[in-house]
């Protein structure tokens, strides 16, 4: 195979965390390591027990594949395969599975010689999934706690949890994680609209440099951030709105039992206008 | 305002917000309500539920009084309820009243002490229908109180006005006008005034008119998953349902999950059995409101009477106080069995103002169908 230009900063010895040079090798374009095997390891085992499960559960619509945690009664303990047990191993291996993945992009870049930026981010989602099927269940004390592995019965857990605190938008921590989500989003809508326009400039003009990007932003909005800024700062506001997602599952049910819109009592009995 | 007095300021309110008591913490008791992984879930904090076991302590009911001898309407002038009781049975439910409503004020809340038989006192023409009301609702509304039924003590539980767990009135007005016209934004429909009424949420805070004196239905969501423009409810339909809903789990200490799968609200094969019960509720509410507390609006004082003039009238807080049942299911009413139906045939004495004939009430409980 073909190597890309590039390839040749990445293809080289070294940089790895377990395993010296015993996995250190390629597979066409793609980096093995000890963290690779472990990833593949564990995503097969994982997707092969999900797909066990839905065939024992004889559903073969990918919609509504549904590999659901134990009862409650189970607490912390390990259930029946066919009665949340499998939803346990699976966890294993989800995590099992994430885990070596973001490690092995510690590897490669160590490769690169860059920071650790990338695996630092993902972390951030993994310790979102963490959260939702291994804190929040521990501090609740049972595994039944945890999401459904499906695609639409992972959904009808998120609105019933929701519901659970009769109206979620009332989450100070979910509207954080929501206003960042959406200033995310806007941010991105900003540079990208940027970026696109100023790499296909009208026919016979040149592409626009950096300078002229700065500019743009100065004449209609006042500030440019630049262009390395709003690099850090899409970082910046990714990062914190998961951060804050799990921090809005975690407190609810661990730490308010009740309705969300209640907990703002506080706000309304400070003694200034109460 | 320089950076010192900003960060001082956000210092105290973090502190306030913190001090303010506004976290609970682990452990907590989750009561599974549905199959697993749907999240159907309720959420208690043990703490808090010891505190309420407390409110909900059944008081003991005095020693049953034996059947013979004459009867009260025979011996007392002017008894039109519970008149068929023996002497000391009538006796025994008199105590017992004043002991679950009236324990501070005693028999002169309601009697005046010169002649107990006179009705001058409006608190006994009030008491009269509540015994009626009470015979109708373990009489007529079994699928919502079951065998389990109600006394004056499930509302009243020592308090002439009832009060629900949080010390707050446990019946309600219609809305009086509020306090800050909408201005340019016009009519709010008493949104945007963190309500008790709907659990410090900004909906409506009067849900209970539409709902449970008018006979609105509940039938906001949509049939399709798009717009198909067949659903002809508006935002303000929604809104007042929502309130109502928040209303129903605070009472009741219930999440929306105890009745729903909030996948699909409006589906009855995906809810939990519960809904069924809580659906005859709102008839029932709704019923005993046209037909016996509306109505007494006339007897009433005048600051007994809300903003708009109208007698207070009950809601599921009335009864519930925060338990999923009230009294958490311990029934009274197998010690005082002449509460269990009505003792007259059906055919309610003195009837008041806008009371509907017997023949309609039956109408009204026979139109109590599942859709």
């Amino acid at each position: 195979m073909a190597m890309l230009s590039f390839e040749k900063k990445y293809r080289v010895r070294g940089g790895t965390l377990l395993g010296g040079d015993l996995f250190d090798f390629w597979v066409g374009p793609f980096y093995v390591g000890f963290f690779g095997l472990t990833t593949v390891f564990f995503a097969f085992i994982g997707t092969a027990l999900i797909f066990y499960g839905t065939s024992q559960a004889g559903v073969f619509n990918p919609w509504t594949i549904n590999i659901a945690p134990p009862n409650l009664e189970y607490g912390l303990g390990l259930a029946p395969l066919m009665k949340g047990g499998l939803w346990q191993v699976i966890t294993v291996c989800a995590i099992g599975a994430f885990g070596s993945w973001a490690l092995r992009e510690v590897e490669i870049s160590r490769k690169l010689g860059m920071g650790l930026h990338v695996p630092f981010a993902f972390s951030f989602a993994i310790l979102a999934y963490v959260t939702l099927v291994v804190i929040r269940p521990l501090l609740l004390g049972a595994w039944g706690h945890g999401f459904p592995y499906g695609i639409l019965s992972h959904l009808d857990w998120v609105s019933n949890i929701g519901y659970q605190y009769l109206h979620f938008h009332y989450n100070p921590a979910h509207m954080i994680a929501v206003s960042l989500f959406f200033g995310n989003a806007f941010a991105l809508a900003l540079h990208g609209s940027l970026i696109l326009s100023a790499t296909n400039p009208a026919p016979g003009q040149p592409v626009k440099t950096p300078e002229h990007e700065d500019t743009f932003f100065r004449d209609t909005i006042g500030y440019s951030i630049g262009t390395l800024g709003i690099h850090r700062l899409g970082l910046f506001l990714a990062l914190g709105a998961v951060f804050f997602s799990a921090v809005c599952i975690v407190i609810s049910g661990p730490f308010w039992t009740r309705g969300w819109p209640e907990w703002w009592n506080w706000w309304l009995n400070i003694p200034i206008w109460s | 305002m320089n950076t010192k007095q900003i960060l001082r300021l956000a210092l105290t309110v973090s502190v306030v917000s913190l001090l303010a008591g506004c976290w609970e913490r682990p452990p907590v008791d989750m009561v599974q309500h549905g199959y697993r992984g749907t999240g159907m879930a309720q959420v208690y904090n043990p703490r808090t539920l010891a505190k309420q076991q407390d409110l909900n302590k059944v008081p003991v009911a005095l020693p049953a009084a034996p059947d013979d001898g004459p009867r009260a309407k025979d011996i007392y002038k002017n008894v039109q309820v519970l008149g068929d009781l023996s002497v000391a049975q009538f006796t025994r439910h008199m105590a017992s009243i004043t002991q679950w409503v009236a324990p501070q004020q005693g028999c002169v809340y309601c009697h005046n002490p010169a002649n107990f038989a006179e009705d001058s006192k409006y608190t006994k023409v009030v008491a009269r229908r509540m015994i009626q009301m009470t015979q109708h609702i373990n009489g007529n509304w079994q699928q919502h109180v079951a065998e389990t039924g109600v006394t004056c003590y499930t509302c009243h539980r020592g308090y002439p006005n009832p009060q629900d767990q949080n010390g707050q009135k446990a019946y309600w007005y219609a809305a009086g006008d509020p306090a800050h016209k909408g201005g340019m934004l016009g009519w709010r429909d008493g949104q945007d005034e963190p309500a008790y009424s709907v659990a410090q949420s900004s909906l409506p805070n009067d849900p209970f008119s539409p709902f449970l004196l008018g006979a609105q239905n509940i039938r906001v969501q949509g049939q399709h998953a798009l717009p198909m423009g067949d659903n002809k409810q508006g935002t303000k339909n929604a809104e007042w349902t929502y309130g109502l809903m928040m209303h129903m789990s605070k009472s009741l200490g219930v999440n929306c999950d105890y009745c729903h799968n909030s996948r699909a609200f409006s589906s009855w094969s995906q809810s939990s059995p519960q809904r069924v019960t809580a659906w005859y509720g709102i008839r029932m509410v709704r019923d005993l409101n046209n037909g016996y507390l509306a109505p007494l609006k006339p007897v009433y004082d005048a600051d007994d009477l809300g903003p708009k003039g109208d007698a207070p009238k009950l809601f599921c807080a009335t009864c519930h106080k925060g338990a999923y049942k009230p009294l958490y299911g311990q029934s009274m009413l197998k010690d005082f069995p002449e509460l269990a139906k009505p003792s007259t045939d059906g055919k309610p004495l003195h009837p008041l103002e806008g009371e509907p004939a017997p023949e309609e009430r039956k109408q009204v409980t026979a139109a109590v169908a599942m859709p």
